[in-house]
């Protein structure tokens, strides 16, 4: 994938520099050997080009089926692991080939929550550790003593700071988590990535997390990657979001644009099926499936990566447009303002969550973008 | 959607119309810390060609109640009293030995993750026909060759070529299309998924509850679709049982309850959770505190701890008497002190613009 | 699969190779430390004063005074075959697997192993087959039905069973069936082509008190396998299907709760191999562990090399043999 000259799908970027800029960042993980001196296969290509960009306090959703690389993407960030080639602009420096000792200072600066609370907290240790064990790893000495500090963390995400010297198990998922953000928050960081936060959690518990994640952000000015594939949970908590397949962006725009105006056949997938609790809206819905299995990451198809299970591709596209399909790989690039479409033949559909093209109503920028929408159903932007 | 309407609830379980018919159903078991009330007086009914969806939150009650019917807590210390009449035939008194010739054959269940719910070391072909060779004297041949035609029904490509892979060669959707395949190749009358969807892709989600709606076509089958997910419910069945600490606590035809649902926790169910659909909400509502311990249930009604409308009903009586499953229109019922109108009037008023 | 049983062959060959460097190490450094040459280890004779021209002459004759890497080429190629002689007496042929000849012994190494191995090798394979199904059964039956009176009773004795030692149940068992009862003839070997009965009837006390530990450790190895494996989603799926409960143990059960017993088995039979010296000690049977024993007293350096190297063997084979075992079981295992 090629890069393009601004970050993609930023129509109107927020005033000053970004927080975050990932620039064609790639993760290949070395294929299985075959044999003692066997060759080495090829190799899995988890993340293969992904740029974007991330402002103070905006928050992007990465979605995607499971093995679309957006966890790997978010561990790529958080420095978990080490980008194989790209750019990552963390406040403006390149944190890509920073050894870990180089990181150290950064680290406070970007911090990670899990999908399951209680394997990421050490059961043998309290609250009270766990919370704390930032400032001790950082030599970070906090006004009034650690102690106080973690209990005014524990505090400020629905803890009872009482409770300091009990252990993982004393508590339920939904604390649990709870806890993990307490520690992500300690060294108030700028960036949380966020990995399947709440997948784990009941709803009406998801509910409570959800709420406290976006409080946390509005106080502190944090930044999230929120990485999920829980689509509905994602237009709630996003600034912008991007859509994932095979280690590529398939779109990224804004939440509302993806929502009500969305353009790649395969975003048009994953919001057909994702079920909407109401039988009326249910019963007038299309709903888009795909056929086949994801292709391996370490074989991806030629061309487009989705022509394989593209519906668009399979029911409406000419055999010339199929071959172009197959073998001109497309570009993620502004198809229409902010909205950035890996996709030929890339098209404007309202009716995917609604089951018909909305009524406009009338709020604000959600006007604008629904006239953009209307003025083009059904045509081809490409 | 499809709807039919719903027979009286006083329905006896003899009704040649009802085939699936459970009376109140209580499984407790027995720890050192007390009795454990998983499933405390679950009573619904259901028809042959009918889904009904069974949604509440984990602990709930919701999977001890598909395990019940299919008589897998037999042998063990759990307490089970109650009826469970299937096709006229009453499943509780039965003996584990008796149960094993229904499992499988009449009721079959498919599980959350058929990754884990398929055995490591077996081919999928081996596992499928094992199941069809328990209730039917046939050949190993035969059961081959009904085990390919079941892997083609549910939508596996190139059956007769992947029917000695093994589990770990099947993605995440193959794997619980072999298990749907596992489960229909007796062709029961009754299937239990136990949340089959949760643990895939919502795409991979949508195949499978598609496929599970044209296999119910095909065989007129009846089916009990376990989820915490009401927008599956929604998608999905014609009925649905809102389970909440071991109880029922709303019940009725999708449309009605979706319509106007009348329980708190339903409206807390469906506040929580974020709509595509609806313009976006600035904050969820979530519903507070925990679910209740299943060995001290509140006295009172069982949602008390966690009701923001208590104060709807006269003195404590939410805190102090149990209420009673009691149906608010023809085929809907609700487990609430609250008035009938006063509930509809909150929900127009309070609940509804906030979803 | 056929690279796979290369690939794990490959790295057989290598694990012996640096067994043999690493005795070969031990043959160099011993005579060091004790400030003697290694010739007084090799033929177990001091005929002649430190320093003298004939020791000097010896040390030569058996190559103790080239380089150490000459000297382990030497080791190496010797063991497929050279001829040994002391300058005194006829010289001796030494075909493969030669390791060399104990001047303490009056014979070759591999005459002195080869006649203890089979008894080594009768008794492991004996005590092996009583402690698997044994312990296999205990554990199964325990497993099943954790809690139960079964259970309890298993898991007692096979607490008992690991806290006795061999050198106590052995004489006891002596005590008891041979002195006492006289069932069982007295205590030696007897091998097994020239009396199979009489073979069978001197191994039964020292399989059993062999296979009594590990029988024990087994028992409770199955057992919590045994609750695991009951407790997995793919049971409750056999259970769902309606299949009877002995097909749901055996087939689904028992299967996938004694693969990882595979593993430990293989291991603790490759180990055993070079480590019977009290069974072998207490039923006075002259096998690997006993020549081990007497060796290391006598100071017998050649023998004590060539039971540690034939014991490595054994050890490497045993877990190659589990590893393309596991491979066939659990098709998880990518070959």
């Amino acid at each position: 994938m090629t890069t393009t000259s601004a970050a993609p799908g930023a129509a109107t970027p927020p005033a000053g520099a970004p927080l975050l800029e990932v620039r064609d960042v790639r993760k290949h993980f070395p294929g299985r050997s075959a044999g003692l001196f066997g060759r080495r296969g090829n190799p899995v290509k988890a993340v293969d080009g992904v740029s974007f960009a991330l402002h103070q306090g905006e928050t992007l959703g990465l979605v995607g089926e499971s093995g679309c690389g957006k966890s790997t993407t978010g561990r790529v960030i958080a420095k978990l692991i080490e980008p194989t080639s790209g750019s990552i602009r963390f406040q403006g420096k390149e944190i890509a080939d920073l050894s870990t000792g180089q990181m150290r200072p950064l680290r406070r600066e970007v911090q990670m929550i899990f999908q399951d609370p209680y394997s990421s907290l050490n059961p043998r240790h309290t609250i009270g550790t766990i919370v704390g064990s930032p400032f001790r790893i950082q030599g970070a000495h906090p006004e009034g003593g650690i102690k106080k500090a973690v209990q005014g963390l524990m505090e400020r995400v629905g803890l009872n700071p009482e409770h300091y010297n009990r252990y993982p198990h004393e508590f339920s998922g939904g604390q649990r988590q709870r806890i993990g953000i307490a520690r992500a928050l300690a060294l108030r960081p700028q960036l949380i990535v966020c990995d399947e936060p709440v997948s784990a959690l009941d709803v009406s518990v998801q509910a409570q997390v959800v709420n406290l994640l976006e409080d946390l952000q509005n106080e502190f000015g944090l930044a999230y990657v929120f990485i999920a594939h829980d689509l509905s949970v994602v237009r709630h908590i996003s600034d912008r979001v991007a859509v994932m397949y095979l280690g590529k962006i398939m779109e990224i725009t804004d939440r509302d644009t993806l929502y009500e105006a969305p353009m790649h056949p395969y975003t048009h997938a994953l919001l057909s099926a994702v079920p909407i609790p109401d039988p009326t809206v249910e019963a007038r819905r299309e709903r888009i499936l795909l056929t086949g299995d994801l292709p391996s990451p370490s074989n991806p198809p030629s061309g487009c990566v989705f022509h394989t299970r593209c519906p668009k591709y399979r029911d409406q596209l000419s055999d010339g447009e199929r071959e172009r399909c197959r073998t001109e790989e497309p570009v993620l690039e502004d198809k229409r303002p902010g909205q950035s479409v890996y996709c030929h033949f890339a098209e404007v559909r309202s009716d995917i969550i609604d089951g018909e093209a909305p009524a406009p109503r009338s709020t604000g920028i959600r006007e604008v973008i629904r006239k953009t929408a209307a003025g083009a159903p059904g045509t081809g932007i490409e | 959607m499809a709807s039919t309407t719903p027979a009286p609830a006083v329905a006896t379980a003899r009704d040649a119309e009802l085939f699936l018919s459970v009376e109140d159903l209580k499984v407790h078991f027995p720890t050192e810390d007390g009795l454990v009330k998983s499933v405390d007086g679950l009573s619904f009914e259901l028809r042959r060609g009918e889904i009904l969806g069974i949604v509440g939150e984990s602990g709930s009650g919701k999977s001890v109640t598909a395990q019940a019917i299919l008589g897998l807590h037999k042998g063990s210390r759990a307490r089970i009293s109650g009826h469970i009449w299937l096709d006229g035939r009453d499943l509780v008194p039965l003996s584990d030995e008796e149960m094993r010739g229904v499992r499988g054959s009449e009721i079959a269940m498919i599980f959350q993750d058929p990754l884990s719910s398929l055995h490591p070391f077996y081919t999928i072909g081996d596992q499928i026909a094992e199941a069809y060779r328990v209730h039917n004297k046939v050949s190993a041949r035969e059961a081959r060759a009904r085990t390919i035609e079941m892997l083609e029904k549910v939508g596996i490509p190139n059956a007769p070529g992947r029917v000695d892979d093994y589990p770990h060669q099947f993605s995440g959707g193959m794997r619980q299309r072999a298990m749907i395949a596992m489960a229909l190749i007796c062709q029961p009358k009754l299937l239990i998924a136990d949340e089959p969807t949760t643990a895939l892709d919502v795409t991979v989600q949508a195949q499978i509850l598609e496929l599970i709606k044209d296999l119910r076509d095909e065989l007129n089958s009846a089916v009990i679709l376990i989820t915490h997910d009401l927008g599956v419910v929604a998608e999905t069945c014609d009925h649905v049982v809102v389970m909440y600490g071991g109880q029922c606590v709303e019940k009725g035809s999708v449309d009605d309850v979706f319509e106007l649902p009348e329980m708190p926790y339903t409206w807390g169910l469906l506040g929580s959770m974020p709509r595509m659909d609806r313009v976006r909400q600035e904050r969820l509502t979530p519903i507070p505190g925990q679910p209740p311990s299943l060995i001290n249930v509140p006295t009172g009604c069982v949602f008390n701890t966690r009701c923001r409308f208590s104060d709807h009903v006269e003195g404590r009586r939410c805190f102090t008497e149990h209420p009673q499953l009691l149906p608010t229109a023809p085929g809907h019922e609700v487990r609430c002190h609250i008035e009938p109108e006063e509930r509809r009037r909150l929900f127009e008023l309070e609940i509804k613009p906030k979803l | 699969m056929i690279r796979f049983i290369l690939v794990r062959f490959a790295g057989m060959i290598l694990v012996v190779f640096i067994v043999s460097v690493l005795t070969f190490g031990i043959f160099q450094l011993a005579p060091l430390l004790s400030h003697t040459s290694p010739v007084y280890y090799y033929t177990g004779k001091v005929p002649y004063p430190p320093g003298s021209p004939q020791l000097q002459a010896l040390i030569h004759r058996f190559g103790f005074d080239q380089p150490i890497p000459v000297q382990y080429w030497q080791f190496l190629t010797g063991i497929f075959g050279k001829t040994i002689t002391d300058g005194t007496s006829a010289p001796v042929q030494c075909p493969f697997p030669c390791f060399g000849y104990s001047f303490r012994q009056n014979d070759l190494v591999s005459t002195l192993i080869g006649n203890a191995w089979p008894v080594t090798l009768s008794l492991c394979i004996g005590a092996a087959i009583l402690w698997l199904v044994g312990g296999v059964l205990v554990g199964t039956f325990s497993g099943l039905k954790p809690g139960s009176f079964v259970d309890r009773a298993g898991m007692t004795g096979a607490l008992a069973a690991v806290s006795l030692p061999i050198f106590f149940t052995g004489p006891v068992l002596l005590l008891l069936f041979v002195y006492t009862l006289g069932w069982l003839p007295g205590t030696g070997y007897v091998p097994l082509t020239t009396d199979p009965l009489g073979w069978f009837e001197s191994m039964l006390l020292p399989w059993v008190s062999l296979a009594f530990i590990f029988a024990a450790l087994y028992a409770r190895l199955t057992r919590s396998n045994m609750i695991e494996t009951m407790g997995e989603d793919y049971i409750r799926t056999a259970r769902a299907k309606g299949l009877d409960r002995r097909t749901i143990v055996v087939k689904h059960g028992l299967r996938a709760a004694l693969t990882p017993i595979v593993t430990i088995f293989g291991i603790d039979f490759g180990t055993l191999i070079g480590s019977t010296v009290i069974t072998e000690s207490v039923f006075n049977l002259r096998g690997l562990g006993y020549l081990s024993i007497q060796s290391v007293r006598q100071q017998d350096l050649p023998v004590i090399l060539g039971v540690t190297i034939v014991a490595a063997v054994a050890l490497v084979i045993a877990n190659f043999i589990v590893d393309v075992l596991y491979a066939v079981i659990d098709p998880r295992v990518t070959v």
